[in-house]
Order: structure tokens, then sequence, then C-alpha cells
């Protein structure tokens, strides 16, 4: 339960530093379709006895990689492609996975997290490709916001700005797999959204963002663990729920900008 | 002032082509700018005025040719060049404040890990002083009117502290106030010896207040002072039909079909 709880609380905070770039910059669907695609990744490796998280990266980096094809030159709009493969991957990874015998309880926890079984391992391995992933926000720091905000600037400034992009995007892919267990590939888009969408009303500049939404992140995965426990729920949705209830309560009750406030 | 170069040329550009989506925008363009020339870029709509400054500062690639500045090929770390499109495309709901967006400028002066320092800071807080706008340095762009919003990206510009200035119709669409600030900022970079290079549609302007005027429509027309640049002859080949002589000698020129608005002309309010 402990393993389990440290596990939820880096993830919850990891995807949430991540998550103010998907919120930033737009891309929620991007990273909703990479946790889904992740899915034929963790159903292969499964079936040719490999590891898990490594068969889920190479999916992730893989769909990144893919949407990008696919929407480049504007034929296909990069929505339009990310559902498209979204689905197709999704698909694949239900019909690998239901090849499998014990399927039905192996997919849900793939889907839905399965907090209870982190191995030391697994919370080993978590905290390596978080710390990686801290540390790529922070060494690039500079570089991501320029290229976020000011596309220009980046090109005046002769910022490397599509290799920067694809880091972004791994960097997005090892948050998504580092999810996997705590939330699962169902919920994992939920964490990158919610807290960092709720900072977003809370501050003003990104540096603070960043620290407001990994606080939101750990405390919706504490709060969320206990819930799951107490009232005997699957974890990945009491942490996700509970974020929710977080952005709701800013959203209405924000001095300013809520939605509750402004109707005093 | 002596347009000709005594010394190497601040910015050396040497028969260079630039194509835009495939279809060729400029042709066999070639000129040399002096230190700390003011030099207006004129030339009907679509002459390729933005194309040329996106060129020189890297953002379109040559289909032949060369630029060179301080007599290194582009790219080169002593590049200096500081850019104003003619409408910036940030996002602006980003959470910066409009300090943060002026020390951007300082980046480039900065190592790749490098955090801003106190001497970036200053320089910084004098830009923002310069134009103005000193008092909403803590405030996020979000919050800004469209002319202070413009003068936070010419801020930023002066921090970057560049040696050559590319501004690209600063004075199109601007209040009065952003437009005299700007003139004013015009007679600070002289003073400095920054190379300015503006395009605009205002042709009083550009022969009154430049040195130099480069009249532009897909190739170089003429360059040179604005006497010698705007005659009939060079007008006609580059407006066209936009222009009438008159029998008492006066020429009329049309600036016909504005710009397109961009359809994600996002937060500015005027």
């Amino acid at each position: 339960m402990v393993r389990g709880l440290l596990a939820s609380v880096m993830v919850g905070i990891l995807c949430a530093v991540m998550g103010t770039y998907v919120v930033l910059r737009g891309m929620a669907f991007l990273g909703d379709a990479m946790a889904h695609a992740i899915l034929p990744g963790v159903a292969i490796a499964y079936l040719l006895h490999g590891n898990l998280l490594i068969g889920a990266m190479i999916a992730a980096v893989i769909i990144a990689l893919s949407i990008g094809f696919f929407s480049k030159g504007g034929t296909v709009k990069e929505d339009t492609a990310i559902g498209i493969l979204f689905a197709a991957a999704l698909s694949l990874g239900v019909a690998l996975i239901s090849s499998i015998q014990t399927y039905a309880v192996d997919l849900s926890h793939i889907l839905f997290g399965n907090v209870l079984g982190v191995s030391v391992s697994d919370l080993w391995l978590t905290a390596g490709l978080g710390l990686v992933v801290l540390a790529s926000v922070a060494l690039f720091y500079k570089q991501f916001m320029v290229i976020s905000f000011d596309p220009i600037l980046a090109a005046t400034l002769r910022l490397p700005a599509e290799l920067l992009r694809n880091l972004m995007l791994v960097l997005l892919a090892m948050t998504v797999v580092v999810s996997l267990q705590t939330v699962g590939v169902g919920l994992a888009a939920a964490m990158l959204i919610t807290p960092a969408a709720t900072s977003y009303l809370l501050t003003r500049r990104l540096w603070p963002m960043m620290l407001v939404s990994a606080t939101i992140g750990a405390v919706s995965s504490l709060v969320g663990l206990y819930l799951s426990y107490y009232l005997n729920i699957v974890s990945g949705s009491a942490i996700v729920l509970t974020a929710t209830a977080i952005f709701l309560l800013v959203f209405l009750f924000h001095p300013h900008r809520g939605l509750l406030w402004k109707k005093r | 002032m002596d347009i000709l170069p005594e010394s190497p040329a601040r910015l050396d550009v040497d028969n260079i082509s630039v194509a835009y989506n495939g279809t060729p925008v400029l042709r066999d363009i070639t000129f040399q700018i002096p230190h700390g020339a003011r030099v207006a870029v004129v030339g009907p709509n679509g002459a390729g005025k933005s194309t040329l400054f996106k060129a020189l500062v890297g953002l379109l690639p040559l289909s032949s040719g060369k630029i060179f500045i301080h007599n290194l090929p582009l790219g080169h770390h002593l590049d200096c060049v500081a850019y104003l499109p003619q409408r910036e495309e940030v996002d602006w709901h980003f959470p910066v404040t409009v300090r943060d967006v002026v020390l951007m400028g300082r980046f480039g002066h900065q190592k790749w890990l490098q955090r801003s320092g106190r001497v970036d800071r200053e320089i910084a807080m004098n830009s923002l002083q310069q134009m103005g706008i000193s008092d909403m340095a803590d405030h996020a762009i979000s919050e800004l009117s469209g002319g202070q919003q413009q003068r936070v990206f010419l801020a930023r510009a002066l921090a970057q502290e560049p040696h050559i200035f590319l501004m690209d119709e600063p004075f199109t669409g601007v209040d009065s106030t952003t437009q005299e600030a700007t003139l004013v900022l015009l007679d600070h970079l002289r003073q400095k010896k920054v190379t300015v290079l503006i395009s605009t549609h205002d042709l009083n302007l550009a022969s009154s207040r430049f040195d130099a005027v480069l009249l532009l429509n897909h190739t170089l027309i003429a360059f040179g002072d604005p006497l010698s640049v705007f005659t009939p002859e060079n007008l006609t080949k580059a407006f066209g039909p936009q222009m009438l002589k008159l029998p008492d000698g006066m020429v009329l020129v049309d600036d016909c079909c504005p710009p397109e608005e961009s359809s994600d002309r996002k937060g500015k309010i005027n």
C-alpha cells in the first residue's frame, strides 16, 4: 500500500508538470491518444514475454511520430490524425489482449491502474523515469517556454524547434508510460490535464503554474488513494475524481475568476 | 548620409532568391547596408517585403544566394538580429508577465542553462522604461491593450541589444502614441549605430526620415537615397497600374489591397 502511495504521488507530480505544457500547447487530445496507444505496445510485450514498460514506451513514441507524419503537409488535420490513430491503436490493443485467457482482469488493470500491484522494482523505475523527465524539464525550461510562447522568436534565436518539440513528445510518452500502473491508460490523460488546468486559473506565470500543478497532482493522488481504499473503488478513478473536484471548486469560487464568485 | 560602404557592410545580401510554398517570391536580390543605416523597404502588397525579412532572420530558406552579417554567414553566433513581425504570432494567454517577455530577449546572450541575472534584469527594465511601459512590468500580457502589446515586443527587441533591427510595417494600424514611441526608438537606435530596416507603406515617411530606400517588387528595382529611388520610372516599375502620373507632374500611388486579416488575431484590442 505504501509503495502504491509513493507511486501515485510521484505520478501525480510528474503528470502535473508535463501537463502544464499539455494544457498550454493544446496537446490534450494528443496526450490522451498517446495513453491509449500504449495498449497494443503492452499487449505485444506481454505476448512476447518482454518488459511491459518498454513495449509501452515504443508504442507511445511510434504513435507520436505517426501523428506528426500523417498531419504533415496539411491534408489531414492533426486533430483527425490523432482520432484515427487513437482508435486504431486502442482496437488493436483490445484485439490482442482478448486473445489472452485472463484478458478481462488484465485489461481493466491496464486501463484503470493496479496500484496494489506496484512492486519495489516498479517503484524504482517510476522514480528513475520520473527524475529523467523532471530533470529534462528543468534543463530545457527556457527553450520549451520560447517554442511554446513565440515560435518566431525561437527561429530568431536559432533554437532547434523541431528537435525540442520531438523531445517534448518523448518526455510526454515517458510520463504516460509511468502512469500506467497507478491510474492506467484510460485516465492518464486526466492527470495530465486537470491539475494543470486548475493551476492555470490560480497562477499568472509559468514556473508557479508548474509548482501549483504538481502540488494539486500530489494532493489528488494522496486523497484519491485513501478514498479508493475506504470506499473500495478503483484507485485511478478516485484520484481523477478528486482532481476534478478540486478543479470545480477553483473554477466556481476563485476570487475574481470564479464563475459563482463573479455572480455574487 | 553616404550609403556606399567603406568598411565591410554590416548586412550583405548576395543574389538571393526566396520561394514561399514553392512559389518564387524574391528573385536575384543584391544589396549591402553599412553600419547604422536606416533603410525603408517599400513596395506594393505582395512584393516580398515580409518574405525578405523572414529570409534575413532565417525563418525562410534561400533558394539561392547568400546572406552575410558582419561578413559571416547567417546562423553564426555573432548574428544579432531582432525581428518584429507585422503581427505577433504568440500565445496571448500564455502565463507570462511583460517582464518575462522582455527577458526572453536576453536569451540569445545567455548560455543554454544560464538564468537571467542582474545585468539582464537591468537591461530589461531600461528597455521597458524607454518604451514607457515599465509600470506594466508585472502585468500578464493578456491584460494589455494592442498598442501596449506592440511596445512590449519593441522593448524585447531593444533588450536583445541587436546590431540589426528588422520591423515589418510597424506603423500600420497602430495608435499615434505607439507610432511616436517607435520613431523615438529609431532615433535612439541610430545613436547606437544599429542598422534598421523597416517596411512601410508610408512613402512620405520613407523619403523624409530614412537614409536609404529599398524599392522592391519581387526583384530589386532601386536602392539608394530617397530622391534617387523615388523617380516616376522606378515607381512605375514597382507599382505599375496602381500609379497615376498627373499632367502637373504629381504622381499618385494607391495602396490597394491591404493585407488579409489573419483569423487568429486573438487578444489584440485597440
